[in-house]
């Protein structure tokens, strides 16, 4: 009788194609445009990466009060954003009064604390979510102005990333119920309120929001009474908000267009009324669809806070640059705006790595 | 057995949709006509109260400023309507600079993305997430406060091969210089353009006829380069190149670049280049791979592959969005303003705002050169899109 076939053990793949010494030709060496891009890339790394760290941190000055401090190193002067450092967080903010912002912040962040928490039920996070909208207002504007036994702090004080951070927040709360109406308003079926909505949107999207700041600074005034004035904040405000609703409306009219017209038909059969339906049906499928352009947004509307500066407010941006202008600290404007460069660029990307998480565990599998 | 009438019950007035949605509407009509009217009644009260002009006669008067660059002839003493079209050039020109340059970086960044080169991918991520996570403000205050107001003074000039010259002034580049025969250049390569698109033509129906394949591409180049290169020698080099060069205190001649148009330009087309690579990349992922290996088991070869197939249906993807980002950068132009660049903005919306007091005018004379930009380029975006948009069965 023939022996049973026993086959061969496999053979183990060859060392060149697996672990670190294949990762490096598959993915660096594979062909000679590879070989040349990667001698390449790794020339530009090391032509860029060793001067960057010597002059980031390794001949940076950290310590010292004042500029003569960073005549010894060659590299940075950090001392300069230490000795600055509250100002661009606080602006103006009367020093005795700053417990006061910090006081909104923690507010903030221990309010927000169980709309983070995955073993609080949605019920109580939707109610809880609503208190916070509704209370963290007030008690911001109670704190940050000032008003019920706490002196006031006129807001042409406020500054820094305070100022940014307001700016932010406000546009970003107005902008998306106002931009979600604009967009049910483009979609109407009355021809009246569909016409108002697309000219406003159209026209707001036309401009540069540089040339909205300057309408609402100088052209405001003409607008209005005699006399009534409105704080140069609040003006910014308004022009920020409405700009970026503007564009919150088209992003949220792109996922009103994706949601099947049967929908709204079954909500009708149900029974449910416009708001109904589009409140309950629509828009939670239509909003979920649009995450992604609608934190584009915000990242887009904080980076415009910047532009405040055109119109004499002192934002994180304009702070910066004033104290890089003061005659005791000139020569280190590169170190002022890598900070603010740093800052802004932690939100943003905070923003956008939070926005594709939130899109993944809100995947309901209508995504192919 | 009494079953009680079926009557259809006709609803009250106030819930019938109909009634409704004319309701709303006038009441919107209604509020929007007041706001208007009280907008128009307070602007007319307070400009009679601070006698302000109203009008457009300030556009006849003379400027009395100068703008540090100008693409026509200006002087102090030309009128306003003067600084207006002064100012739209200079929007223009660093809009149209801006384009070509961010579309040229995008792409490349936007590829290199795609890169199977594990490096290069993500060097291009680390470019993509870096800058468009930054203000443009920002990015433009770097270069101008920290990069080019600190150039030494002309006289320490960074030398760029003797040609070109770096200082806190500007960009000194040589200028070319025509000589009276340039002219048979310029006609020998418009004769060539006319040529290759009667070749192209040719090539095409003659594939389509018999199959055979024409290198149109190379000899279209061929002809675009040699023939006025040919003529260019024929004609006795007519051009000459004019080298700035250190008189005084400054440099003299050639072509200058001013610091402001140099980092608004940068920052312009750095910032803009991040998301135009986005879009690239997306584009061209949005094409499934199996068209690119249907294409390759038709036997085309990986260029063919990506010239006739997957750049046609990637494009598609790609260009609205990119028009999009020309139609941002033209208005993020605008924050030239905040570094004194004369454009649209800081000069018209500015300088001549602030000497006539005439805000309505300026305001809205700019506001209305951005809506027409904005709308002309929408119209030709749908028009395109009208004619590349899939046709389904």
């Amino acid at each position: 009788m023939a022996e049973p076939h026993v086959p061969h053990p496999d053979l183990p793949p060859p060392a060149s194609a697996v672990g670190a010494l294949g990762w490096l030709r598959r993915n660096l060496f594979s062909s000679p445009l590879n070989i040349a891009l990667t001698a390449l890339a790794l020339y530009l790394l090391v032509t860029l990466i060793p001067p960057l760290l010597r002059w980031a941190l390794l001949d940076a000055t950290w310590s010292g009060e004042d500029r003569a401090a960073c005549r010894v190193n060659s590299g940075a002067c950090w001392t300069f954003i230490r000795v600055h450092f509250d100002q661009f967080l606080y602006g103006f903010y009367p020093e005795a009064q700053r417990w006061r912002v910090n006081a909104v912040v923690l507010f903030l962040i221990f309010g927000a604390v169980p709309l983070f928490l995955r073993s609080v039920p949605d019920s109580l996070k939707l109610r809880w979510g609503l208190g916070l909208l509704l209370a963290f207002p007030v008690v911001a504007f109670l704190l940050l102005r000032g008003g019920l036994g706490l002196p006031v702090v006129d807001t042409s004080s406020w500054g820094g990333l305070l100022l940014t951070l307001v700016i932010a927040g406000v546009g970003m709360t107005a902008a998306l119920p106002l931009g979600v109406l604009l967009a049910l308003g483009r979609r109407s079926d009355m021809p009246a309120i569909q016409t108002l909505c697309v000219t406003f949107i159209e026209f707001w999207r036309g401009v540069p929001l540089i040339t909205v700041l300057f309408m609402s600074s100088v052209m405001l005034p003409l607008f209005l009474p005699a006399g009534m004035n409105f704080d140069k904040l609040l003006r910014a405000l308004i022009g920020v908000t409405l700009f970026q609703a503007a564009y919150m409306a088209e992003v949220v009219r792109g996922g009103l267009q994706a949601i099947p017209k049967g929908q709204i038909e079954a909500a009708a059969a149900l029974g449910l009324g416009y708001w109904k339906s589009m409140l309950l049906i629509v828009l939670p499928q239509a909003l979920k669809l649009v995450i992604p352009g609608i934190v584009n947004t915000f990242i887009a509307l904080f980076k415009d806070t910047s532009l405040v500066l055109i119109i004499g407010l002192f934002d994180l941006m304009n702070i910066v640059h004033n104290a890089t202008t003061n005659p005791e600290w000139l020569g280190f404007s590169t170190e002022g705006y890598v900070f603010a460069a740093a800052v802004y660029w932690l939100f943003c990307f905070g923003m956008s790595r939070y926005s594709q998480k939130l899109e993944k565990r809100l995947h309901t599998g209508h995504k192919r | 057995m009494n079953e009680p009438a079926l009557t259809p019950v006709k609803p009250p007035l106030w819930n019938n949709p109909q009634t409704r949605a004319i309701a709303f509407q006038v009441i919107a009509l209604i509020a929007t006509v007041a706001v208007g009217l009280y907008i128009f009644d307070n602007t007319q009260n307070n400009l009679r109260r601070l006698g302000i002009a109203s009008g457009f006669g300030f556009l006849s008067s003379p400027s009395g400023f100068d703008i540090i660059q100008t693409l026509i002839p200006y002087s102090p003493t030309s009128s306003y309507g003067r600084v207006f079209w002064v100012a739209l050039l200079n929007t223009l020109l660093v809009s149209v600079l801006g384009i070509v340059l961010a579309t040229l970086l995008g792409f490349v960044i936007g590829i290199a993305r795609l890169s199977k080169n594990w490096l290069i991918s993500r060097l291009a991520l680390v470019y993509i997430e870096t800058f468009r996570n930054i203000p443009l403000l920002l990015q433009i205050f770097f270069w101008y406060f920290a990069v080019l107001r600190a150039m030494p003074a002309p006289r320490q000039s960074l030398n760029l091969g003797d040609a070109a010259f770096l200082n806190i002034r500007g960009l000194y580049l040589p200028s070319p210089q025509f000589q009276p025969g340039f002219g048979w250049v310029l006609a020998a390569f418009a004769v060539a353009v006319g040529l290759v698109w009667h070749l192209k033509r040719w090539a095409h129906r003659r594939q389509m006829a018999t199959g055979q394949q024409f290198p149109t591409l190379w000899v279209s180049l061929a002809l675009l380069v040699g023939l006025p290169l040919l003529i260019y020698w024929l004609a006795g080099s007519p051009l000459a190149w004019q080298i700035p060069e250190l008189q005084g205190f400054n440099f003299r001649g050639g072509w200058v670049v001013i610091p402001e148009m140099a980092s608004l330009l940068l920052a312009l087309s750095i910032y803009t280049a991040a998301f135009i690579a986005e879009i690239v990349r997306a584009g061209i992922q949005s094409v499934s791979h199996g068209q690119t290996e249907a294409s390759l088991s038709l036997g085309l070869h990986s260029g063919q592959t990506l010239r006739l197939v997957i750049l046609p249906q990637a494009l598609r993807v790609i260009i609205p969005p990119l028009t999009n980002q020309y139609l941002n950068l033209t208005k993020n132009s605008s924050l030239a303003a905040a570094i004194g660049y004369p454009d649209l903005v800081s000069s018209f919306a500015g300088t001549v705002l602030n000497q006539t007091g005439q805000a309505i005018e300026c305001i809205a004379i700019t506001m209305a050169v951005y809506l027409t930009i904005s709308l002309l380029i929408s119209l030709l975006m749908n028009t395109y899109n009208r004619r590349v948009a899939l046709v389904e069965r």
